[in-house]
């Protein structure tokens, strides 16, 4: 029962949560190695989703009100900063909202993910060790107004998606500007980059590269009068004017 | 200079409401909770029964969404797909908690009066996403149909299914395995 052939069968009684004890560790310590059987796994647990969703049923109103006051107190844990290729899928949705309270604690999950996330900038970005020193700086500098980027009082997000990727833009119009945190964003062909542009009603102002699929950056520039931020492709190195349509658009409204 | 026209605002994107999430946006938290607290407790109140238990553990499952909602990833799955896993997996526990045993033996003595069509069938109203689950269960053989459906909303282990219809392991977790693979294609679900 413990060959290899006879683990792959056992993909249905996992994702039902139909596996107990060693059989279940044994399982996911396969799991851990086996591609084909973590790709089925995962389509699995959409089918049944699609069975759970099936059985939907209305709480009771006291339900939300319930956990709405629960998650007060319940602390958030910060992003992993894991670079997820994906295939590139160009498409823009886009939604706003006000960040809410609780600034405390988001500053503090905000900031051990900013450093997770720069930090990995800085691994991928610097090949050198005199460059990665300067970059390291510059990232600590950066990080630091990022934090408080993000504690402003009036500091507020737009989020879009572009394929399987989501990237969320935060801003603040008293400190003036914005920030860009980008996830598991489609990865690009060697030469290419995403480049970050303030949208000056309708003409675009460049505002930095991101130079990896997950991560953060702090928008060069000011805000002044943007009243969005776009993301587009282009080669390697970036471009003074876009040279393509936008993957992303995030209005600040 | 590329001048901006934005690309078409349609309904809620849960992937983005998650993301907001992630940064403690609570107002995107309620129209995620509106979104998939339904399906949440729909789903646990299937594998539980009782309303008060159900309540819970939905309430369980939601702050767990809250607190896990930047581990969320994107491109492993659709986010109802996240969380609902996440409440299977909570009412799975429950059920097979030792609080639960003494409901669970009775149940397990019960077998005789088991449905032969688990009441998915008959619970289902005019929803299209209900009759295409409908039909697609329709599609597996009556023992792929059993296993999944033993398993997955009434939360039995594969060895308690195998117990209960009376069929070798082997041959129960090949069932479970097939019948999602018919599901799986039946309702158009892809990786
Ligand atoms: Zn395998």
């Amino acid at each position: 029962m413990t060959g290899g052939a006879e683990l792959h069968t056992l993909t249905g009684a996992y994702a039902a949560h139909a596996l107990d004890g060693p059989e279940r560790a044994e399982f996911e310590r396969h799991l851990a190695l086996c591609e084909a059987c973590a790709l089925e796994v995962r389509e699995f647990a959409a089918t049944l989703a699609r069975l759970g969703a099936a059985e939907a049923e209305t709480p009771p109103a006291e339900l939300r009100a319930r956990v709405m006051s629960g998650i007060g107190s319940v602390r958030q844990l910060a992003p992993p900063s894991a670079v997820v290729p994906v295939v590139p899928q160009p498409t823009g949705r886009r939604r706003r909202s006000r960040l809410v309270r609780h600034w405390p604690k988001l500053a503090l999950a905000a900031s051990v993910a900013l450093a997770a996330a720069l930090g990995g900038l800085a691994v991928d970005q610097s090949r050198r060790a005199d460059e990665a020193d300067a970059r390291a700086t510059q990232l600590q500098a950066q990080q630091a107004v990022f934090g408080s980027l993000l504690t402003a009082p009036d500091a507020r997000t737009a989020t879009a998606t572009a394929g399987t990727g989501v990237g969320t833009v935060v801003w603040s119009q008293s400190r003036g500007q914005a920030g860009f945190l980008a996830s598991g964003m489609p990865a690009l062909p060697a030469g290419k980059t995403y480049e970050l542009w303030f949208d000056d009603a309708g003409t675009m102002r460049p505002a930095g590269l991101l130079p990896a699929s997950s991560g953060s950056l702090l928008l060069q520039g000011p805000l002044d009068g943007a009243v969005g931020v776009g993301v587009t492709v282009e080669p390697a190195g970036g471009s003074a004017h876009p040279s393509s349509t936008p993957v992303m658009l995030l209005p600040f409204s | 200079m590329v001048h901006l026209s934005g690309p078409q605002r349609r309904g809620p994107d849960l992937k983005e409401l998650v993301a907001q999430v992630a940064f403690g946006d609570q107002d995107a938290f309620g129209r995620l909770y509106d979104a998939v607290a339904g399906p949440v407790f729909g789903l646990v109140r299937r594998v539980l029964r009782d309303p008060a238990q159900s309540e819970e553990v939905t309430q369980e499952v939601m702050l767990e969404v809250w607190r896990t909602a930047a581990r969320y990833q994107p491109d492993r799955g659709e986010v109802m797909s996240w969380v609902l896993t996440m409440a299977h997996r909570r009412a799975v526990d429950r059920v097979r908690s030792a609080q639960a045993t003494a409901d669970r033996e009775q149940r397990v003595a019960a077998r005789s009066h088991m449905p032969a069509f688990d009441e998915v069938a008959e619970q289902v109203e005019g929803r299209l996403e209900r009759e295409q689950v409908r039909r697609c269960l329709r599609m597996l053989t009556e023992l792929q149909r059993q296993a999944v459906t033993l398993a997955y909303y009434r939360g039995y282990s594969y060895r308690e299914v195998a117990d209960m219809l009376s069929a070798p392991l082997g041959t129960v977790k090949t069932r479970m395995r097939d019948g999602l693979i018919r599901l799986r294609d039946c309702l158009g679900v892809e990786s």
